[in-house]
């Protein structure tokens, strides 16, 4: 091909030689690159470094002394205690939805595995109104919810919810492929060897889906942690009982507490940032 | 979302008692359904109760109507302005070697790992009225960024960074360069070659990254209702039109703008489906 190529442009004259043949002049392409950067710088980089300094505008005491408000405090508290329970029911769920949507074909299989997307889709808010719809004052379940004396809006379980809804596709999403590309010769191997359904999947399955699981249970939570609008609706923001950090955030800013606001903003956003990449990194090295 | 799973009776699970297989299955059934059908059917239900009359008398009211308004608008532009960024940076991420390449990279990722929220404060913090930037550009260019469209789409392009970049990416990194040598040998300048030969063979990813960017910039809040503020008819779009109707428990409205938004997202979300789909089948041949 590159023959070819080169004997047709000798024969075309000079001006065309064949390292033209994907690249503009080396100033225009300088240009395009400088373009791109400029744009990611501005667009992402930028607003970064003004959070930053916005958090520490005050000096890094008034930004400490900001984030040790018992508000902080419980804020961060409620919302560790959430994302921990819905990576636990994702963690287990998830990998049974991704089990099942990659070991068994049934009736409704296209369905079930297109649904689990639709969260991509929904509109937090809209998340979170669903959940009042059903729980709320005026809701589908609520005599039902006053009979056994529960309290789901406007209150933690709601809130729960709500997370669970907004990060239903992660655990199963990063789990499939995995599992797909494992195959199941070596469970067969371990079942003609003589172990049980519970010990092949223990000793020979699970440690095969060790990365997706963990990396379906780091997204899951770093998701969970930043969800806003779900759980603003669904638990009203009430400050000390249903108020998640980025709740706490939420009404820093409305009460122009600045500091306190891009302070607890830093934290979460660098907490985010941190999981997520560490645990690229992680996938990278064992890889 | 098609299957990758070649036919199945091999890749049945060994030893397994049917009950088990049973009951694993309506386990995750029930999961999904729980969780995620009945809200979405309940929200329907909801909103069509009193029939598409009273659904689209809803919408047609003139603070819903500039909301949806201001929603599609913003984000179409956002769509659009994604599209050709994205595009540009996928080509100089495949094609060019320079320093600095692999953060690029990696800031493509970083909006997928920040709470939207915090995106929101960030753009709050760099162009709002206290800020020296945001200062500036209101007195010197009368630009308003902070509770006006402009920060809207700041905030989308931000958040929808990586869709098109990661759509466009793989398929111009398998892009066989045959053809544009091809077009180079018969006299095709750079800029023909990559209008004629190389973006015609990138349009379904550029499509399926821009709608999807679409699809979910529809729904977007968290970023949008610190930046945008809450002001009706200037600055309050249906997200948060929805969650002002919430807070003030007017059913009817936030069940119809609700409806709309959904219905709107799932259409997208199935024609991007649909391009995937058909960019795989091209992959293929």
């Amino acid at each position: 091909m590159t023959t070819v190529a080169q004997s047709t442009t000798e024969l075309n004259a000079a001006s065309r030689r064949p390292e033209n043949i994907r690249s503009l002049s080396a100033w225009r392409r300088r240009l395009l690159i400088g373009v791109v950067v400029a744009y990611a710088a501005l667009l992402i980089l930028a607003p970064l470094a003004a959070l930053v300094s916005g958090a520490f505008a005050k000096g890094l005491g008034a930004s400490l002394q900001a984030l040790s408000d018992p508000d902080v405090f419980s804020a961060f508290l409620l919302t560790l205690k959430i994302a921990f329970l819905t990576v636990a029911v994702h963690g287990l769920l998830g990998t049974v939805l991704a089990w099942v949507l990659v070991r068994y074909r049934f009736r409704g299989h296209w369905l079930l595995n297109g649904v689990i997307d639709l969260p991509f889709a929904v509109s937090p808010v809209v998340v979170g109104y669903m959940l009042l719809l059903l729980f709320g004052r005026t809701g589908l379940f609520a005599p039902l919810l006053e009979a056994l004396d529960l309290k789901v809006a406007f209150a933690v379980p709601g809130m729960i919810l709500a997370t669970l809804f907004v990060t239903l596709p992660f655990m199963a999403r990063e789990v499939m492929p995995v599992l797909e590309s494992f195959g199941v010769e070596q469970e067969h191997a371990a079942a003609t060897l003589g172990a049980s359904g519970w010990q092949t999947f223990w000793m020979v399955t699970f440690p095969a889906l060790r990365w997706g699981f963990i990396y379906g249970v780091i997204l899951t939570f770093a998701r969970a942690l930043g969800e806003f609008g779900a759980v603003l609706v669904v638990g009203g923001g009430i400050q000390g009982r249903t108020e998640t950090l980025t709740l706490f955030i939420y009404r820093a800013l409305d009460e122009r507490q600045y500091v306190g606001a891009y302070s607890a903003a830093m934290v979460l956003g660098l907490l985010s940032l941190v999981l997520v990449i560490g645990t690229e990194l992680l996938r990278k090295r064992e890889k | 979302m098609t299957s990758l799973t070649p036919p199945l009776t091999v890749q049945e699970p060994p030893r397994r008692a049917p009950w088990g297989r049973w009951g694993i299955q309506s386990a995750a059934w029930t999961y999904v359904t729980l969780l995620l059908l009945i809200p979405l059917a309940v929200i329907f239900q909801d909103g069509l109760k009193g029939g598409l009359g009273t659904l689209w008398h809803s919408i047609s009211l003139p603070i819903a109507w500039s909301a949806l308004k201001l929603t599609l608008w913003t984000s179409a532009l956002m769509a659009v302005i994604n599209a050709i960024m994205g595009t540009l940076t996928a080509y100089v991420l495949v094609r060019y070697e320079f320093p600095g390449k692999a953060l690029l990279n990696a800031i493509v990722d970083l909006p997928l790992a920040i709470p939207t929220l915090v995106t929101g404060v960030m753009l709050v913090v760099l162009y709002g009225p206290q800020s020296f930037v945001g200062a500036w550009l209101k007195n010197q260019m009368d630009w308003r960024i902070i509770f006006a469209p402009p920060g809207i789409i700041l905030a989308l392009l931000f958040v929808n960074f990586p869709f098109v970049v990661r759509a466009v990416q793989p398929v111009l990194q398998s892009l066989d360069l045959e053809s544009e040598e091809a077009a180079a040998t018969l006299g095709a300048g750079p800029t023909t070659i990559f209008w004629r030969v190389t973006l015609p063979a990138l349009w379904l990813p550029i499509a399926s990254g821009a709608l999807l960017s679409f699809a979910r910039a529809i729904g977007e809040f968290g970023a949008i209702v610190i930046v945008a503020g809450n002001i009706p008819l200037r600055s309050q779009t249906a997200a948060v039109y929805v969650f002002g109707e919430v807070e003030s428990a007017n059913r009817q409205g936030a069940s119809a703008m609700s409806i709309v938004m959904l219905s709107l997202a799932f259409a997208l979300v199935l024609v991007v489906d649909w391009l995937r789909k058909r960019g795989r089948k091209d992959a293929e041949e």
